[in-house]
């Protein structure tokens, strides 16, 4: 710091004090002016004004995307996160299920809340999952679900099916962890958003496998009875 | 255009993966190409200190009348050696494409254990489908 001040520096440092910016060393240590710019720095939790998220519209980052490289990385993260404390795969699909429930249960407030004044209640299971391909899936990977279809054989089970899922995208599973299917994490998404709008169900991801499409998903949606009880009441 | 194979060394110079495009060059036992990928980590040390270049990175193309290879090696150690007809255009740029894809679908997949062989279906299929259609 010291040929900082000196009178023949090239180099003025800045300071609020004139007689400093002149370059003429004063008794003021130059340590002193760089404090208050320390204090409006922005950090990962405060932004430089001093606004944490929480102040912020909850409409402001509607439009605005993510790196999927970086969310690659998280998620691949999380997935070995949640595998060093289970036993088996379907173990591992619950915990990757249960991370992604929490998100599922934010993300219908969020999403009611940004339909504005167009927003409904869904009663009517078509309804919902209509709401879950179009709107949730176009929220969460800018693309509608690939297709939705209701079981032959069981009245009470409907499937939505993705062709290629985004998380998945840079996963290649274990040839002996073949019956794992990371989307378990995006089921656990759904079936919150399922749950929050009293729609009571298990999702869960089966991998099928198809030429055409070989990282090909179904999330397998089985409502509880009180459900179909309800739908056969307003039918 | 013609690539005849692909390998990936890791930085100790262990092969982690081996995978043929075209027929033209001999198959090895699977020992055979460990003691390959070894050599070729062993030469490549040597070419970058004996190099009169200063700051050489060592041994980049190998010629011969039958085939061309050209070795990139990542700023991490990485080699990836590419097997190609001799007067192969523009083999730098497959070269970057194939990291690229390495890492994407090896470094960014969980269950992949650094240095150790890789066995990654989805950086397969996209390998097959970067290379196949340029034949």
């Amino acid at each position: 710091m010291s040929n900082l001040n000196a009178p023949n520096s090239p180099f003025v440092p800045f300071s609020p004090n004139p007689s400093i910016q002149s370059g003429v060393p004063t008794a003021t240590p130059p340590l002193s002016a760089s404090k208050p710019a320390q204090l409006g720095s922005s950090n990962l939790r405060y932004a430089s004004s001093r606004k944490s998220i929480y102040d912020r519209h909850l409409n402001r980052t509607q439009r605005s995307e993510l790196s999927k490289a970086s969310f690659a990385f998280l998620f691949g993260e999380m997935i070995q996160y949640a595998q060093k404390q289970v036993s088996g795969i379907q173990d591992l699909e619950k915990k990757l299920n249960i991370q992604g429930y929490a998100i599922g249960q934010r993300l219908l407030e969020l999403l009611l809340y940004r339909e504005g004044r167009s927003a409904k209640r869904e009663t009517r299971v078509l309804g919902i999952l209509q709401f879950i391909a179009q709107t949730l899936y176009r929220h969460l990977f800018g693309k509608p679900a690939d297709g939705l279809e209701k079981s032959r054989e069981h009245e009470d089970e409907y499937m939505l099916i993705d062709h290629d899922p985004v998380v998945n995208s840079h996963i290649s599973v274990p040839k002996e962890m073949s019956q794992l299917n990371c989307a378990a994490f995006v089921a656990g998404i759904i079936e919150a958003v399922l749950d929050g709008s009293l729609f009571p169900c298990r999702v869960t991801a089966h991998s099928v496998f198809s030429e055409q499409f070989p990282s090909k998903t179904v999330f397998l949606i089985k409502f509880e009875e009180s459900v179909l009880e309800r739908e056969a009441v307003l039918q | 255009m013609v690539i005849l194979s692909i390998l990936i060394l890791n930085k100790a110079g262990g092969l982690i993966y081996q995978r043929d495009f075209n027929e033209g060059l001999n198959k090895l036992s699977s020992n055979d190409y460990l003691v390959l990928a070894g050599t070729f980590h062993g030469v490549h040390a040597i070419t970058s200190r004996i190099s009169p270049v200063p700051g050489s990175g060592g041994l980049e193309v190998l010629e011969s009348d039958q085939f061309r290879v050209q070795c990139f090696q990542t700023l991490t150690g990485t080699k990836f050696l590419i097997f190609a007809e001799p007067h192969q255009p523009n083999i730098d740029v497959i070269c970057r494409r194939v990291y690229e894809l390495y890492a994407d679908y090896v470094m960014k997949n969980p269950f992949y254990q650094i240095e150790m062989p890789i066995r990654c279906e989805q950086f397969d299929r996209q390998l097959v489908a970067y290379i196949k259609p340029k034949q």
